[in-house]
């Protein structure tokens, strides 16, 4: 009698079984590549959130997928049609991050870019979904390239409290754009009009424009958020993937804030402090005087370029 | 006791042998047929490098010399010799100067830290397109310090400048430290091999790579040529 019953639930239990696998192998395409077989038990962590890759498998098939591929190598279906292309995330390269260039970003930068959106492209904000769910999507993508095995995320770049915008901070960021020669892409006006920037490509041969600062006029545009923290990453920690470098060697901590400053100036169109301080000024920018410079000569009269306020 | 003894003497003779007689592999990169004629680079919109070049220099894709030499092929050991790990001390650098990067092709060891240095009076960002290593895109302003950077996988990179797009080169990233890169009309020289069967590699950025087998035997010098076949287009 016990025999009995025994060879049933194992007779049972192989049948589920079987059924699962048979079940599981449906999934599977019948032609081209087998995706991975099994999900990687990659994790992410934002905040007090935690991430698990297998949890995200149907929200990335079902949302994602279609531009971003199966595999994640940025060949979805739609990826024809599209341009920009879709991230390719096998490469592990990404636009918007608060780490050095070269480094991966950190989770935050990846939830925050999946809530964002991408602005001038396919990509929508993904604000309908929960935050478990992006938290989860964020470890998703990490299975598809060995490098979040292999490296840990770069360490978030330092940023001083911003200080107060003056004429001098923007004459001063006005004069860091020539110096490192922004406007050599960007356009003196920050019209992405510079004459290298009919010949820009990214890292995938695709032509890429310059972000140009005067069109529009609010702070949506800026692909990698609106903030001025944000404006201050971009520069320091470059676009990866994109023409844009790292100035995190060339500029130091203030200076990269009076860059900012005078960024804004050029966004003519928005209702900011920077602009506010510009028009105190009458709208004029004073020339840039070095104070730490070698004083060369005494000014004729007294009437020093800008004076300021 | 005794087995230690033997062993000590075989090293000893090992080493001995591998000091004395340290074959070479030399000989010269050719093409055959009819290279494309390389493109003068105009760069009327960066003054500051224009008039550092007397006449307008071209692309240095393919360069040639007399006798249908071939410049800027990488010639290495790609089997045959372990590769011991050893990284050279010596700083390699990679110059831009006059818009152009100097050398145009650089070779180096797997972890060996280079220095990328601006002559210019023009701001560069050195932007190099690798696969398998991690990608990175710096700028580096005039009279600024050099950039020092080492890659830790084997890989031929091409590098460019978005700022100034004629600017191209290769960071050539190898797992031996026995190589060289063709110059003068096409000369190579692998000097300092130890006895051994080797395969060497050339490889040219535009034509690609070819392979040769060497055996070394002693203090010797050995004879290999290359011939690439030059692309109409």
């Amino acid at each position: 009698m016990t025999g009995a019953i025994l060879f049933t639930s194992v007779i049972a239990v192989l049948l589920v079984a079987g059924l699962a696998t048979l079940a599981s192998a449906q999934d599977e395409p019948l032609v081209g590549p087998k995706p991975p077989v099994a999900v990687k038990p990659m994790e992410s962590h934002i905040g007090n959130l935690t991430g698990h890759a297998a949890d995200a498998k149907s929200d990335y098939r079902r949302y994602c997928a279609g531009c971003h591929g199966v595999y994640g190598d940025g060949n979805g279906e739609n990826a024809v049609w599209l341009d920009p292309k879709p991230r390719n995330f096998t490469l592990a390269t990404f636009k918007c991050r608060s780490t050095l260039t070269g480094t991966l970003p950190i989770d935050e930068d990846l939830y925050n870019s999946i809530a964002r959106g991408f602005t001038n492209s396919n990509m929508p904000p993904w604000n309908t979904f929960t935050k478990q769910q992006r938290a989860d999507l964020v470890a998703y993508i990490k299975i598809f390239s060995p490098r979040w095995e292999k490296e840990k995320a770069g360490e978030p770049i330092k940023i001083p409290p911003e200080p107060p915008v003056t004429i001098e901070s923007i004459s001063h960021g006005q004069a860091l754009f020539a110096k490192l020669e922004c406007w050599k892409c960007h356009g003196t006006h920050g019209e992405g009009d510079g004459p290298s920037a009919a010949t820009l490509t990214d890292s995938q041969d695709q032509p890429i424009r310059p972000y140009n600062f005067a069109g529009g006029g609010n702070d949506s545009r800026f692909k990698c958020g609106s903030t001025n923290q944000d404006i201050y990453k971009i520069f320091m920690t470059g676009v990866d993937g994109t023409p844009m470098p790292s100035f995190a060697d060339v500029i130091q901590p203030n200076d990269a804030w009076d860059l900012v400053h005078f960024l804004r100036t050029l966004q003519v169109h928005r209702h900011g402090k920077e602009n506010v301080v510009l028009m105190a000024a009458h709208g004029v920018i004073p020339p840039y005087v070095d104070k730490n410079a070698a004083p060369t000569a005494a000014p004729a009269d007294n009437k020093a370029p800008g004076g300021g306020q | 006791m005794r087995t230690k003894k033997t062993l000590l003497a075989l090293l000893i003779v090992l080493v001995c042998s591998s000091l004395m007689f340290a074959g070479t592999v030399s000989g010269k990169v050719t093409y055959t047929g009819t290279p494309v004629k390389q493109k003068p680079i105009d760069m009327s919109k960066e003054p500051s490098c224009a008039k550092q070049h007397a006449t307008p220099i071209t692309n240095e894709t393919v360069v040639t010399g007399p006798n249908n030499g071939l410049d800027n092929v990488v010639v290495y050991l790609s089997s045959g010799a372990p590769d011991d790990g050893q990284v050279p001390s010596q700083t390699i650098t990679y110059t831009q100067k006059g818009c152009q990067y100097i050398p145009h092709v650089l070779p180096m060891h797997v972890n060996q830290e280079f220095e990328i240095l601006n002559d210019d009076q023009t701001s560069h960002n050195i932007h190099p397109l690798p696969k398998v290593n991690t990608e990175w895109n710096k700028s580096q302003p005039p009279g600024t310090p050099p950039i020092k950077e080492k890659y830790d996988k084997p890989e031929f990179i091409p590098v460019k400048c978005n700022i100034h797009p004629w600017m191209h080169g290769w960071f050539v990233v190898l797992k031996t430290s026995h190589y060289d890169v063709s110059k003068d009309g096409g000369d190579f020289k692998l000097p300092n091999l130890p006895p051994g069967k080797y395969t060497i590699t050339a490889w040219h950025e535009d034509y690609g790579t070819q392979t040769a087998d060497v055996t070394i035997t002693g203090n010797e010098t050995k004879d290999v040529n290359f011939t690439f076949k030059a692309k109409a287009y």
